[in-house]
């Protein structure tokens, strides 16, 4: 299981609800559900990895968020998880909403754009930038809103969404984001994790 | 209508039902399949509902008609419901014309066959009968209620009228309340049987009408764009139009076919009243309007399967299924299956979606063990 996925899991407390949107096949779930007694669901966009999880005996739903989300109940989940995927809505702002409304809390990652591989890139090469963590072609990203980590902060203040907790990751080292150090952690994380109600 | 039913397993239900309508039946026979085998525990069984004109002979050949099971595809040794792991279980429906309680048996007060005096019946009053054949074989709680189309409207109101009773539950290619456009097509159906100079109330087989509804109905089973590929325009007789009203084209000779077969293994007023049943099936109008409290009190795990192409039971009305569940907490899988064969899908050879009903049953099967 990825680093970020561990350490999503540690945040999650045991025998919690959990809804992970883009579960993808079910890797977080499943963890959860075998190791931290999660009562867990999951909602994904692609057929066959809603097939997978099923066939792993996890309840998912195949579903767009953008569309789905509306139909659970205020406070239904203890934890809704949202990993890398905020940047690809087309109303990230009604997600994330939606997201809030669901979960007593809500914990997202989002690559950070402001990493400063990406700076660089743009910098001296005067192209999108193309990376491990953001591998895509400016033509053909699903990545309709790309932020950096300050900006999320930024908007979390603006809305006046509350951050318990926030974390990054920098090649699998995983450390805290305080006021003090998050100049430099916008420049050296490659991820964003964040704990918000 | 071949009638030699007598040879087939049957629960004569003592209790009595009440029904829907008001009426209450006792001493009635309950014709019922089973394969596989009971393990100790008592919780390997899988209980399968059948759709409209199905019957309790899941898998195999059937004795009465000699044709292979209707769920042969997905139930059998092997098989993604297999029956070397599990115990399937499938009755004939009250009001069926396969060995259970319905218009041609015989009414013991006229000595004469029930034909249309016999009560209607709902899907709740169908799934009651089960539930007297499953505590008969003391089974406290099902592996998995199954169904297709209305097998599937029998799972939901399985698990509502008896939330503790089935670990897991499967609705496929179905709805919650039968559609305007459903009960439309079943009032077609009916229309035709009872146009029939040869339909009678009391005893109603053989009939051409029969035939006009499996027709009209079969149609609704497909595709538009199956039928397409598999017959467009190609004509009987490779030769050119008779101009005439033969069955020039493939799908009209297809259709005929499928038409008379049909009547020679159904009975004409069943048919009147299992679409009846369907047509009355309104989950959320038992509720009150709020579909999500029939399933409140479950903790049934439920995996709601819909096909792309089916237009009679269409995503959507699968989907109303799943946003009830959730609203209520209820732990629900759901997933559309690719295929272009129409409503039938869930009695065909699909991968995908065996692959899918297979490994979700495993699973539970793993979770309980």
């Amino acid at each position: 299981m990825k680093k970020e996925f561990k350490v999503i899991s540690q945040i999650i407390q045991n025998n919690k609800r959990v809804l992970d949107i883009g579960c993808g096949d079910g890797t977080l779930m499943e963890y959860l559900k075998k190791n931290q007694k999660n009562d867990v669901r999951g909602l994904e966009p692609k057929k066959n990895l809603v097939q997978k999880c099923i066939s792993k005996g996890l309840s998912v739903i195949e579903g767009d968020a953008e569309k789905e989300l509306i139909q659970f109940p205020e406070k239904s989940f203890d934890y809704v998880v949202l990993s890398q995927t905020l940047q690809a809505f087309l109303y990230p702002e009604e997600v994330l909403n939606q997201l809030l409304r669901i979960g007593k809390q809500t914990i997202i990652s989002i690559p950070n754009f402001g990493y400063w591989k990406i700076r660089l890139h743009l910098l001296f090469k005067g192209t999108m930038p193309v990376t491990k963590n953001i591998p895509y072609d400016w033509y053909n990203t699903p990545n309709l809103h790309m932020c950096t980590i300050q900006d999320f902060v930024n908007f979390c203040n603006s809305k006046n969404i509350k951050i318990d907790k926030s974390m990054c990751l920098t090649n699998e080292k995983i450390s805290e984001i305080t006021n003090k150090n998050m100049k430099y952690k916008n420049i050296f994380s490659q991820l964003g994790i964040f704990l918000i109600q | 209508m071949n009638s030699d039913t007598v040879n087939i397993k049957k629960l004569i239900i003592k209790q009595s039902l009440e029904l829907d309508c008001g009426k209450s039946i006792k001493n009635f026979p309950l014709a019922y399949e089973t394969y596989g085998t009971l393990n100790k525990d008592k919780n390997n069984a899988i209980l399968t509902f059948h759709a409209l004109t199905g019957d309790q002979f899941v898998t195999g050949i059937n004795p009465i008609t000699k044709r292979k099971g209707w769920w042969t595809f997905a139930v059998g040794p092997g098989k993604a419901i297999d029956t070397n792991k599990y115990f399937v279980i499938c009755a004939n429906v009250l009001g069926g014309c396969m060995g259970s309680f319905g218009p041609t048996e015989i009414n013991p007060e006229t000595n004469k066959i029930f034909g249309t005096t016999f009560p209607v019946i709902t899907i709740k009053d169908i799934v009651k009968a089960q539930k007297f054949l499953i505590d008969h074989l003391g089974i406290k709680k099902l592996l998995a209620v199954v169904g297709g189309s209305m097998g599937g409207m029998q799972a939901l109101q399985f698990t509502s009228s008896y939330p503790d009773a089935a670990y897991s539950t499967i609705p496929i290619a179905c709805s919650a309340s039968h559609s305007a456009q459903n009960i439309a097509l079943n009032e077609l159906g009916r229309q035709a049987i009872m146009a029939d100079p040869n339909w009678k109330k009391e005893n109603s087989t053989p009939n051409k009408g029969l035939a006009v509804a499996r027709m009209a109905a079969h149609i609704t089973y497909l595709s538009k764009q199956g039928l397409q590929e598999k017959f467009g325009r190609k004509l009987q007789d490779k030769g050119s139009l008779k101009f005439s009203f033969d069955a020039d084209f493939q799908i009209e000779s297809y259709l005929r076919y499928q038409g008379s077969t049909f009547v020679d293994r159904f009975d004409a007023n069943s048919y009147l009243y299992i679409t009846r049943a369907m047509d009355y099936f309104d989950l959320e109008k038992q509720f009150n309007g709020n579909l999500s409290l029939a399933f409140k009190k479950t903790k049934s795990k439920f995996c709601v399967i819909s096909f792309s192409s089916d237009w009679l039971y269409p995503t959507s009305e699968n989907k109303e299924i799943v946003i009830a569940l959730n609203a209520c907490g209820a732990n629900v899988g759901f997933v559309e299956i690719n295929s272009d064969k129409g409503h039938d899908s869930f009695l065909l050879n699909v991968p995908e979606f065996l692959k899918t009903l297979s490994e979700f049953i495993n699973s539970t099967y793993n979770d309980i063990k």
